[in-house]
């Protein structure tokens, strides 16, 4: 979903980089009160897990592909400040290093990937181990739903900067971002499940972990 | 040095960028609706190319080339956020 340079307009770009300059601000600020030293490595870890998971698109129906985005798997294991810091910090390289995402575009894929997918990811999480428990069904269902739902708005997110900026009306690009982010969002939802159960498997204590 | 639990996560997070060149080439979702609507030549080029598109410049095998460009990804990754989230406990250490 990394939106390249041309298709937003300057207004889009000046809005949508200065609300994700807010954000990031308000990860770092999150980050250095209640951040603790154990979760170092696991800041680390998630960001090179993230990036790397990135790169392999599964192929869905119809000729098209989509990857994981992983802000609500680090939004549930990290808590949505330090989410928002990982996924600037994958955004910021895929786009310097690696091409993938414009350069002006850099705001919006920072507000589409970064803020809106990790906080929708935590709150969803939230929500749902709240209704079915925090037993291990419960996380795993929380665990999907928020993957799901971060995919899914996050696509929504796009199509409004992309209607605003003249690119593509918004009756034509909500349907279709939506529609394939759908189908998108339940390889997201698969990959995050088995990543959690995994670290319930394997470091349980780290899901115990004050967030930030 | 004990190996601790994220020198194995570290290792698990380059497998997967081992086997990245596994990756589907198909369009993503954005890609694949600015195919279908006709808004995919709006896109501009970026103005400078390090490692385009996940492939390392000048290797003839362009799985071999999207493997470094992974594990290079990778570790810059592991190394920016490991460095950001130390810094950030530190001074609030010195805060305290």
């Amino acid at each position: 979903m990394h939106i390249p340079d041309g298709f937003l307009n300057i207004a889009t770009v000046g809005t949508t980089y200065a609300v994700s300059a807010g954000g990031v601000g308000y990860g770092l600020r999150k980050a250095r009160s209640k951040l603790m030293e154990k979760q170092v490595p696991m800041m680390g870890i998630m960001a090179a897990f993230i990036f790397a998971a990135q790169m392999l698109n599964f192929p869905i129906i119809g000729g098209t592909s989509g990857h994981l985005i992983g802000a609500a798997l680090a939004a549930i294991l990290l808590g949505p400040g330090s989410a928002v810091l990982i996924m600037a910090c994958i955004l910021i390289a895929q786009c310097l290093i690696f091409q993938d995402g414009g350069l002006l575009a850099l705001g919006a894929n920072v507000l589409n990937m970064g803020i809106i997918a990790s906080f929708a990811g935590y709150y969803l999480y939230l929500g749902t181990t709240r209704i079915l428990g925090e037993e291990r069904r419960g996380r795993l269902f929380g665990g999907f739903i928020a993957a799901w739902g971060s995919v899914f708005l996050a696509s929504i997110a796009c199509a409004i900067e992309l209607a605003v900026s003249g690119t593509v009306p918004i009756r034509v690009a909500l349907p279709a971002m939506a529609g394939w982010h759908a189908l998108i969002g339940i390889g997201e939802g698969a990959i995050t499940v088995a990543v959690l159960s995994f670290v319930m498997a394997t470091r349980s204590d780290l899901l115990e972990l004050r967030k930030v | 040095m004990r190996l601790k639990w994220w020198h194995i996560g570290l290792l698990l997070c380059l497998g997967v960028a081992l086997i990245s060149p596994l990756a589907s080439g198909f369009p993503d979702g954005l890609e694949k609706v600015a195919e279908d609507k006709g808004f995919i030549e709006t896109a501009l080029e970026a103005p400078y190319q390090l490692i385009a598109d996940y492939v390392f410049p000048g290797i003839g095998s362009e799985a071999l080339a999207t493997i470094i460009a992974g594990i290079i990804g990778t570790l810059v990754l592991f190394g920016v956020a490991y460095g950001i989230a130390r810094l950030l406990t530190l001074r609030r250490r010195e805060v305290d």
